[in-house]
């Protein structure tokens, strides 16, 4: 593999947020308003909700911010590739002696340079107005962040493949896939409340160890590695497949000449 | 052309199959391309010239066949193979939000181009885009688009250089520029040129050699120049108009 080729994907993005407020400002306005609005909403059932030891704005403004960072890393990956997309680009960019791990290392590396813009900005907003330290989850940060961040990638992988093998109106079908998770992997209740079916389908998303570890350590309680381990190693598998899966509709694409076709018009 | 495989032609396409489903877009089509040699790919619209070019390129898959670049098995070593080649094509504009200098940087890393700087001015002079570098390539012309996408066929120096109607969109005299700057390419370096176009004029003039192509079959090939004689024919667009209308009296001449 040669980074340079990865390295160009990365600058291209750059280059592209350089020039444009229109694409710099989502980076860190949409997360910027949630963290507002779910910080009054905190702050205002701390005043309603008087059970003693319940601190909600690590379980509650924390978790908000856990999953947007999840949301910006999975996006960080598609909008890499949608520019590809708007821009027609395909027949120039795979058409060059760039591997396909090349390229989807490119997406990534993009992806952890957007995703990070909006993690720092939520932490500043969240601690400057609402005083949450994200201190509070003491040394499992680090491995909450990891988990979250390498399965966001693997969605941003998925959906990047979803619209190369159906086209480019199937991009609604993307944006709404952490929206569609989040029920289900417990971001702001504990698991326990589902039912067991959707319980059973939260054991295999690794964002759901996140958010059940992170109401454990607000609850003054310790996290077992080996939960923060069955996250982590669900999130490695995911990628793996999540390559897999990219890898097999790139194949098909140039078995088919949809990489040559692939234009403004749908192809499903 | 004859070729020592330690010299090998700069492309080597053997037996070339492509077919979809019951539709066979390529139909076991055999040919070179030399060094220092333009060689033009000819037909109508639906022959399987842009299904070959788009082989060649990697972004489509033979059905069967073997495409050798520089004695490098596209199949086998796909990422070495391509790094021999480039290609301006008028379906495939650079990314229009990108300025000109942006739109070379980038591929050029791609390309892993050495001294990249270094090389996009030069191609700046050399196509006349140095005005435009801070540009954004989508509000050029296309005629300038068109000298854009030949520079960034050049970044790389390919041995291999494929062109799908370059000059389709520029006037008569930019398009004599670029097809002076084509000819200049492989009289100095050591590459060849696979170039497909409906003007049967820049063909004579610029090709060394052409293949026509009608229903994913090679027909006819030879000197632009003495290949309407040897068919009957007054011209090559004589020639090409036969090719299209009636491709059988010629496949079985």
């Amino acid at each position: 593999m040669r980074l340079s080729r990865a390295a160009a994907i990365v600058l291209r993005q750059f280059y592209l947020l350089r020039g444009s407020p229109s694409r710099v400002f989502p980076l860190f306005v949409w997360v910027a308003i949630d963290i507002v609005l779910w910080g009054f909403i905190t702050r205002y059932l701390g005043t309603i909700t008087r059970e003693p030891g319940m601190d909600l704005l690590p379980a509650l403004l924390g978790a908000v911010l856990l999953w947007d960072f999840l949301t910006r890393v999975m996006q960080g990956v598609t909008m890499a590739f949608f520019e590809d997309v708007w821009s027609r680009n395909f027949l120039n960019v795979f058409a060059t002696p760039m591997t396909i791990a090349e390229y989807v290392t490119g997406l990534v590396l993009s992806s952890i340079a957007t995703s990070s813009v909006g993690l720092v900005v939520m932490i500043v907003v969240a601690g400057a107005v609402f005083g949450l330290s994200m201190l509070v989850y003491g040394a499992m940060l680090v491995p909450f962040l990891l988990v979250l961040f390498l399965f966001g990638i693997a969605l941003g992988i998925v959906g990047t493949a979803v619209v190369l093998r159906l086209g480019p109106s199937a991009e609604w079908f993307i944006w709404p896939i952490p929206a569609l998770l989040s029920p289900f992997v417990g971001v702001f209740y504990p698991l326990s409340t589902l039912p067991s079916w959707m319980q059973a389908i939260s054991r295999l998303l690794p964002p759901s160890y996140v958010f059940e570890g992170m109401r454990t350590i607000v609850a003054g309680d310790s996290v077992s590695w080996t939960t923060v381990l069955m996250g982590g190693g669900l999130a490695v598998l995911y990628i793996l497949l999540a390559a897999l899966f990219f890898t097999r509709v790139f194949r098909h694409a140039v078995r088919t000449g949809l990489i040559a076709r692939y234009s403004a018009e749908s192809v499903s | 052309m004859a070729e020592s495989s330690s010299n090998p032609p700069v492309l080597s396409v053997r037996e070339l199959c492509k077919s979809y489903a019951s539709t066979v877009a390529v139909d076991g089509i055999s040919f070179e391309v030399g060094r220092n040699e333009i060689v033009g790919l000819l037909g109508p619209n639906g022959a399987g010239k842009t299904t070959t070019i788009n082989m060649v390129l990697g972004v489509l898959e033979p059905t069967s066949g073997a495409i050798h670049i520089q004695g490098v098995d596209l199949s086998k070593r796909r990422s070495q193979a391509l790094e021999y080649t480039n290609f301006a094509a008028v379906y495939a504009p650079l990314p229009g939000n990108l300025t000109v200098v942006q739109n070379l940087r980038y591929f050029g890393m791609i390309y892993g181009v050495k001294r990249v700087s270094e090389r996009i001015e030069a191609l700046l002079q050399e196509f006349d885009l140095a005005r435009f570098r801070d540009t954004k390539c989508g509000v050029l012309s296309s005629g300038e688009q068109t000298r854009v996408a030949l520079a960034k066929a050049m970044l790389n120096r390919p041995q291999l250089l494929l062109l799908d109607e370059p000059t389709a969109s520029l006037d008569p005299s930019t398009a004599r520029d670029i097809r002076a700057r084509i000819r200049d390419f492989t009289a100095k370096g050591t590459g060849g040129v696979l170039w497909t176009s409906h003007n049967m004029y820049e063909v004579e003039e610029v090709c060394d050699r052409v293949l026509f192509m009608s229903r994913g079959k090679v027909l006819l090939q030879g000197d632009p120049r003495k290949l309407p004689q040897e068919h009957g024919k007054a011209t090559l667009e004589e020639l090409f108009i036969t090719v299209a209308r009636e491709p059988l009296a010629l496949e079985h001449a």
